[in-house]
């Protein structure tokens, strides 16, 4: 018994890093703006389109740098065409202007590179791995491109929350987080850092649509892996980056343990017709979190604009 | 070329002026046609009741609000329009009539954020904590340091500003001010909201500057008192024009400006 469940914690934990790549983007502008950025959705979606369709003509390599150099140039888009012009507006305002950004840009990237199911192939082994297999019965099962994943993943969040924390720029996101105008008067400039901050979480869209891309496939639906970012985020706390982690975490092996372990349980008990526990187990939970502790286990304050 | 004349000479003693600035918010007036210059190493008040237009003229100084018409001249350089950031650039440090600082940074990091215009390691070195970046950091937490004994704010240095008092928030926030290392430093009500004892030490950490630092600084102040103490020279506002200007004495008995605040009407 306990084998198969060891197995799906393991799988379930690594989807929770997929899932904390995605939140990730949404912290790092939440962070510098103070504004929940409805459209990180499409920006992964749109990043893995880029990625899968350059791939077909092109080295995975050099897509790859183009893909980074297509997000980078989307974020200065966005900074110039529209953030720019928003300086010192509410924070609903800028809201439903990403709202906006999300819907162009799934609407964009489809006109742009098509809408069908696309592959990306990364290389990554496929053969699973068997852990333990001295300890447990048959061992346990790893998919060892999702473990290249998490590593990467783990890479990643662990530079940008140092980075974050220790040095100018960081404090200057933080700076710009916390009161805008103040933050101009120190001669902080706000264009920029909404810029870098883009830029940065438009390249972090871009490893969760490759990650996820490799995954499922890149297709319209990739856009709605966002919606699975929200209650990691409500879990972790909108402003921290180490909460974004372990809120993916707690979610992923959450939902997992719940497929296997809870739903059979509530199946025989109140006879119902199936399980798919795992598709709002993790909305549940957030809604849990939302009455016992809403800023989240990290988070800074109260969250006020969502 | 022509001989410099007494008035050119007395032109660069000026670190700013404001010349014939209109600001209005769709039919608000906010500021009328004011004009008025700073001197390098003074401290200027300006007064006025509620409403006369203080803030707005500071807002417009550094970049906040851009005026419809008029000039601003800032170490010899003429604009109208200016960001914020540009004009922090400049040498312009301000603090704010409802203190803004970063709630959730520690003091500390309150006023190493002031040094972010003098850090100029690039991303990637930060990102790396490379050799130079390391060097840098440590320079200005030295500078700092010397600024928060100046202020005599030791024993917060860690704490998150958020739940400091709002005397010591102020003081912070002058911190910030200072670590900008300003040419000019704008002070939008320093003692607002402070008793007696707090006020005497903002007193003193204003003279401070002034004298021993030579820092130039432009305050808007309601403590007539203090004013009075503290200022080379007054500019009084009303409704957005300007109504006086000169030394205290002066405009303390001028009778437009006594007018303006006993409300008498003519």
């Amino acid at each position: 018994m306990l084998g198969p469940v060891i197995e799906t914690l393991i799988g379930g934990l690594l989807t929770g890093v997929l899932y904390a790549l995605v939140a990730l983007g949404f912290v790092l502008i939440f962070k510098a703006s103070g504004v929940f950025n409805f459209a990180q959705g499409a920006m992964v979606l749109f990043a893995a389109l880029s990625l899968a369709r350059l791939s077909e003509f092109m080295p995975l390599l050099l897509a790859l740098a183009l893909s980074i150099a297509i997000m980078i140039a989307l974020a200065y888009a966005i900074e110039l065409l529209v953030l720019r012009h928003l300086i010192n507006q509410e924070g609903i305002i800028l809201f439903m202007a990403t709202l906006g950004i999300a819907y162009f840009l799934e609407g964009f990237g489809q006109a742009l590179w098509g809408s069908d199911i696309y592959k990306i192939d990364l290389g990554l082994p496929t053969n699973p791995i068997f852990l333990f297999e001295t300890v447990f019965p048959g061992g346990i099962l790893v998919d060892p491109a999702e473990l290249i994943a998490a590593i990467i993943c783990a890479v990643l969040v662990l530079v940008l929350a140092l980075f974050f924390q220790f040095t100018r720029m960081g404090r200057a996101l933080r700076a710009v987080a916390d009161d805008h105008q103040a933050a101009q008067s120190v001669g902080i400039p706000l264009g920029q850092i909404w810029f870098m901050v883009w830029a940065v979480a438009g390249l972090v869209a871009l490893v969760a649509g490759m990650m996820w891309g490799t995954k499922l496939g890149v297709q319209f639906s990739l856009s709605l892996v966002a919606l699975k970012a929200l209650p990691v985020l409500i879990l972790g706390g909108f402003t921290s980056i180490p909460g974004a982690i372990v809120g993916g975490l707690i979610i992923g092996a959450g939902e997992k343990l719940a497929e296997v372990l809870l739903a059979p349980v509530l199946i025989r008990t109140f006879d119902l017709a199936g399980g798919g526990i795992e598709n709002w187990f993790a909305y549940v939970l957030a809604l849990l979190f939302l009455l016992v502790r809403p800023q989240g286990l990290f988070g800074e304050r109260i969250i006020e604009r969502v | 070329m022509r001989a410099p004349t007494g008035q050119d000479i007395a032109a660069d003693e000026l670190l700013l002026s404001v010349d014939d600035v209109s600001l209005s918010f769709g039919g608000v007036k906010a500021v009328t046609g004011v004009s008025f210059d700073i001197r390098k190493g003074e401290i200027r008040a300006i007064i006025g009741p509620n409403g006369a237009g203080k803030t707005s003229m500071l807002n417009v100084i550094n970049g906040f609000y851009h005026p419809q018409r008029g000039k601003i001249t800032f170490k010899g350089k003429t604009r109208s329009r200016m960001r914020p950031y540009v004009a922090a650039r400049g040498g312009i440090a301000r603090t704010f009539q409802n203190v803004a600082l970063f709630k959730g940074m520690t003091a500390l990091d309150n006023i190493m954020a002031g040094r972010a215009l003098k850090m100029r390691r690039g991303f990637f070195c930060q990102m790396l904590w490379l050799g130079p970046a390391l060097a840098e950091e440590v320079e200005h937490r030295r500078r700092v340091e010397e600024i928060i004994d100046f202020l005599k704010i030791q024993h917060i240095r860690k704490i998150p500003v958020g739940k400091l008092p709002y005397g010591l928030q102020k003081r912070v926030e002058l911190g910030r001010a200072l670590a900008m290392e300003p040419d000019l430093l704008l002070l939008d009500e320093p003692m607002a909201g402070m008793n007696l004892e707090e006020k005497e030490d903002m007193s003193r950490y204003i003279l401070d500057l002034n004298n021993h630092f030579g820092t130039t600084i432009a305050l808007i102040e309601h403590d007539m008192g203090v004013v009075m103490d503290l200022s080379d020279r007054v500019l009084v506002l009303d409704h957005g024009i300007k109504i006086a200007d000169g030394a205290p004495a002066e405009v303390q008995a001028d009778a437009r400006v006594i007018d303006a605040y006993l409300g008498v009407s003519h």
